[in-house]
């Protein structure tokens, strides 16, 4: 083995972690906006509000994100009405449809998170809000979101290692996150044990640093169901 | 129906075989290595309690994808270097579809050690000193005891594990395995209607989901019986 390759290019690595810490926070950030209101769309129970978040979540869910990521990517680009407007100055880059699928593949799973802790939270506490005059949207920002987030700490952090290590596709697209800049480094050097180790443990130890922070903050939200 | 595939149908499903193949393959390397780490890290040998430990940690913190172009490139390299050190002048192709189910195999081996060693946890230790003391060996309390209970406790997170290894299969196509994805891209550079084909090789992945989890309500049924909550 011979890693002096990779130190030789060790600015490649550090586009290729740039590139997934801007793509991987990004995504996070817009599928947890979208999957706050979707959940709670989501326990409603009128049909005509549930039933349309329902199918996104099965869709998105039920299928791989690739297939997703290559829909948006080279599907798109069979409409007219998508190539000739401008629409295509979104659809073309690369990385903003990377965002884009990343971010609804987020978004779904996030939802059945959140939509998870609502309905386990317990009658009593939705009760006595309302029988203190609450009203729905009040409920909402005093009672179930912040109880329903803490519950859902742990659950989200899966997540966002899930995201980390989904977004190691982007590459597959023309972008050079770490798994892109280690496809590189072995089509220019033939030498693929250095090349994805190298990237292994980058993802290893960022890993590691979204366990540790969900571990911290488990302990300054849900220390008190401990006993 | 056809129509809309341009005559690429019964290629889609061609690839679409290979993707369950090729699924049903790894997740029994994968259950195979997932009761071997289970037992690892529940034994009282520190070095393989280690060793399990290990596997699991590192296996669960490398993206797949990583993972697969590790093995199936670095593999081959590794391999071709041996043969030729032993003075062969031959090159070996690993094929894809080995080299493809061994890591997914091996990537959910960790997972599914998780998972068992969960269920083992949650039988009550009365019973294994039960059988015990009725003379029982490691096998018989094995395949009596903990392996019909074990199955009804791993039954949720084994299907869940199932469910992101089907969706994990996709990634072959990388390697150059003619599954269901490498079929709707080839399909679709083809015919220039490449909406058409990702849409159906979507809808056949939610197929397979939709199949699975239909099995794995029916299947949790079946065990569940005489544990049944009431669903008042």
């Amino acid at each position: 083995m011979n890693f002096s390759i990779i130190f030789d290019n060790w600015k490649l690595y550090l586009e290729g972690v740039i590139l997934t810490l801007q793509l991987v926070p990004l995504s996070l950030l817009v599928g947890f906006s979208l999957a706050l209101p979707l959940s709670v769309m989501r326990v409603s129970k009128n049909k005509v509000i549930n039933l349309p978040v329902y199918w996104f979540t099965y869709f998105f869910r039920g299928t791989p994100l690739l297939v997703q990521m290559f829909l948006f990517y080279y599907g798109l680009s069979q409409f007219s009405f998508i190539r000739d407007t401008f629409l295509w100055g979104f659809f073309k880059e690369p990385y903003k449809v990377a965002l884009l699928s990343f971010s609804l593949n987020t978004a779904a799973y996030t939802t059945e998170i959140f939509r998870g802790a609502i309905e386990r939270l317990p009658a009593g506490q939705i009760e006595a809000a309302k029988s203190c005059g609450m009203s729905q949207w009040v409920m909402l920002k005093r009672i179930i979101f912040p109880i329903a987030l803490r519950n859902s700490i742990p659950a989200y952090g899966n997540e966002v290692i899930f995201m980390l290590h989904g977004s190691s596709i982007a590459g597959l697209i023309t972008l050079v996150d770490i798994t892109g800049a280690a496809r590189i480094i072995y089509a220019r050097y033939f030498s693929p044990a250095e090349a994805f180790i190298t990237a292994a443990v980058l993802y290893l130890i960022l890993t590691f640093i979204i366990v540790w922070a969900f571990r911290l903050l488990e302990k300054r939200f849900l220390s008190y169901l401990k006993n | 129906m056809f129509d809309f595939l341009y005559g690429y149908g019964p290629s889609l499903l061609e690839g679409a075989l290979i993707t369950i193949i090729l699924s049903i393959v790894s997740l029994f390397v994968a259950s195979v290595l997932g009761l071997i780490t289970a037992f690892m890290r529940l034994s009282k040998i520190r070095f393989l309690e280690i060793i399990g430990l290990l596997y699991t940690t590192i296996i669960r913190g490398i993206p797949e994808l990583v993972m697969m172009l590790l093995i199936f490139f670095g593999g081959q390299v590794l391999i071709n270097k041996m043969v030729q050190s032993l003075g062969f002048d031959v090159y070996i192709d690993i094929n894809p579809f080995f080299s493809g189910s061994m890591t997914i195999g091996l990537i959910f081996g960790a997972y599914m050690g998780e998972t068992f060693r969960g269920a083992y946890l949650a039988i009550p230790v009365g019973q294994i000193e039960a059988a015990r003391s009725c003379g029982m060996n490691n096998w018989k309390l094995f395949t009596r005891i903990l392996f019909p209970q074990m199955t009804r406790h791993a039954l949720p997170s084994f299907g869940n594990n199932w469910l992101v290894l089907v969706k994990a299969t996709a990634l072959v196509s990388v390697i150059g395995l003619e599954d269901v994805v490498r079929k709707a891209d080839l399909a679709g550079g083809s015919t220039h209607k490449p909406f058409n084909f990702w849409i159906a090789c979507a809808l056949i992945y939610l197929l397979i989901t939709s199949v699975s989890n239909r099995i794995q309500r029916a299947l949790e049924k079946r065990y569940n019986i005489g544990f049944q909550e009431s669903d008042a």
